[in-house]
């Protein structure tokens, strides 16, 4: 199989003492090369990796200053990360148990990362906005309408980043992986909330995480 | 009994466009096939659905499952710079030779008194010793100092590659440095935070989290 095909061997040594040319075939044995260029092929087709590394752009906020009055956020909804993949939520501003303004405390609900979890619930509470990007969408695609790249872009962004729209706000506490991190904001962003950010919890709400993480 | 005489060939075939289709196969693989660097440490990015891909020009920090802290930035010029300046603030004297071969190094996790050891180990040495990753407490950020120097010499590495090309007359694409930040999915966040607030103390704010792109395996 592998020998090397050379044609009729002992040629050209004749009677009259004549030096012939060695009559050689063309065709040469193409098998061993073949093999090498298989296995060169298979070792290439497995080892290659095709996904380049994925990547999500985020901003983290800058340290408040001090003197800094934290702003108020309408429409906010905060979520809690911590252990076990658990997840609690409230919405509005906090209030503590004893706080001046008389309001009553603020709870935690628990929720999930699953369907009906987290999904579920921005779905609902970001309800106008996912429709006016859907509207826009529409509209993009629509090839009457003619909307420009980067003007579609600029637009889901303006709306996303409206004043109605949805501000999440995710708090980790110790026992929280990273992972949960990405995945809530992963769901953020399918859920078309454009206003998000990963700050660092309150005591408040440390207290509050703890009573429900122990119930 | 009428015989069915089957036509005589001969058993060998023409394999030559099936040899022409194998190597052009082969071909295309090596080209398009990068060459993986072997990390000092293996971590599993969570997945998302982000299909934006990652810059070239970046620093990464690689945040392992224990929460060390790894370094590495992808320009092997500014990798250079940016270990001198380091060995200039920790007084530290590195070689020619060594600042070679830091420069074709991944990235590293050891604290700046191993790195001289660390640079002169060959790969399988590298592999078996265990980094304590890179400090980044406030006693001792040398992170920071990475950090810093590194965004210093990888803006002065863009003037440079800026200069010789306006002298040479062609375009120049800026692309600036981004800061990636690949965790592992188990780390737990707070190690993630701390390595965060090293950079927004360095007034850097935007970054890159790098994932993989999920399969779609939801049901």
């Amino acid at each position: 199989m592998a020998e090397v095909n050379t044609g009729d061997s002992g040629g050209g040594q004749g009677k009259h003492g004549k030096k012939r040319a060695k009559k050689l075939s063309t065709r040469i044995d193409m098998t061993p090369m073949v093999d090498l260029a298989f296995l060169l092929l298979t070792f290439f087709v497995m080892t290659s990796t095709f996904n380049k590394a994925k990547t999500m752009e985020i901003n983290f906020p800058a340290e408040p200053k001090n003197d800094e009055e934290r702003q108020k956020i309408n429409n906010a909804l905060t979520f809690i990360l911590s252990k076990d993949n658990s997840v609690y939520y409230y919405y509005g501003e906090f209030y503590a148990a004893d706080n001046k303004d008389g309001k009553p405390a603020t709870q935690l609900e628990k929720t999930n990362f699953s369907k009906d979890g987290i999904r579920k619930l921005l779905l609902e509470r970001n309800k106008n906005t996912i429709e006016e990007v859907n509207e826009l969408t529409r509209q993009f695609k629509d090839k009457g309408s003619k909307m420009a790249d980067s003007t579609y872009k600029r637009m889901v962004v303006s709306v996303k980043g409206g004043k109605e729209a949805l501000t999440v706000l995710i708090k980790a506490d110790d026992q929280a992986i990273y992972k949960n991190v990405i995945d809530l904001i992963d769901e953020l962003n399918i859920c078309q909330v454009g206003k998000y950010a990963v700050v660092d919890m309150m005591p408040n709400e440390f207290e509050l995480v703890t009573a429900a993480n122990t119930k | 009994m009428p015989k069915i005489k089957m036509p005589k060939s001969s058993p060998s075939l023409d394999m030559t466009p099936m040899v022409d289709l194998a190597f052009l196969l082969v071909t295309f693989f090596m080209l398009t096939a990068t060459v993986r660097v072997s990390e000092p440490v293996v971590v599993d990015a969570p997945s998302s659905t982000s299909e934006k891909i990652l810059p070239d020009n970046i620093m990464m920090i690689t945040v392992d499952k224990t929460g060390r802290a790894f370094y590495n930035i992808s320009n092997s010029e500014v990798r250079i710079h940016t270990l001198m300046r380091m060995g200039e603030q920790y007084k530290i004297q590195f070689t020619d030779e060594e600042k070679k071969r830091f420069g074709a190094m991944t990235s590293f996790g050891v604290p700046m008194e191993k790195l001289k050891e660390y640079i002169n180990m060959d790969d399988t040495q590298r592999q078996k010793v265990k980094s304590p990753g890179i400090p980044l407490d406030s006693t001792n950020n040398q992170l920071g100092d990475w950090i810093q120097f590194g965004r210093i010499e990888a803006a002065k590495q863009a003037k440079i590659e800026k200069d010789k090309a306006v002298s040479a007359g062609k375009s120049f694409e800026y692309e600036p440095l981004r800061f990636a930040i690949k965790a592992d999915g188990k780390a737990n966040y707070v190690a993630v935070q701390e390595i965060i607030k090293v950079f927004t103390k360095k007034d850097i704010y935007r970054f890159n989290l790098i994932t993989n792109l999920e399969q779609s395996t939801e049901e």
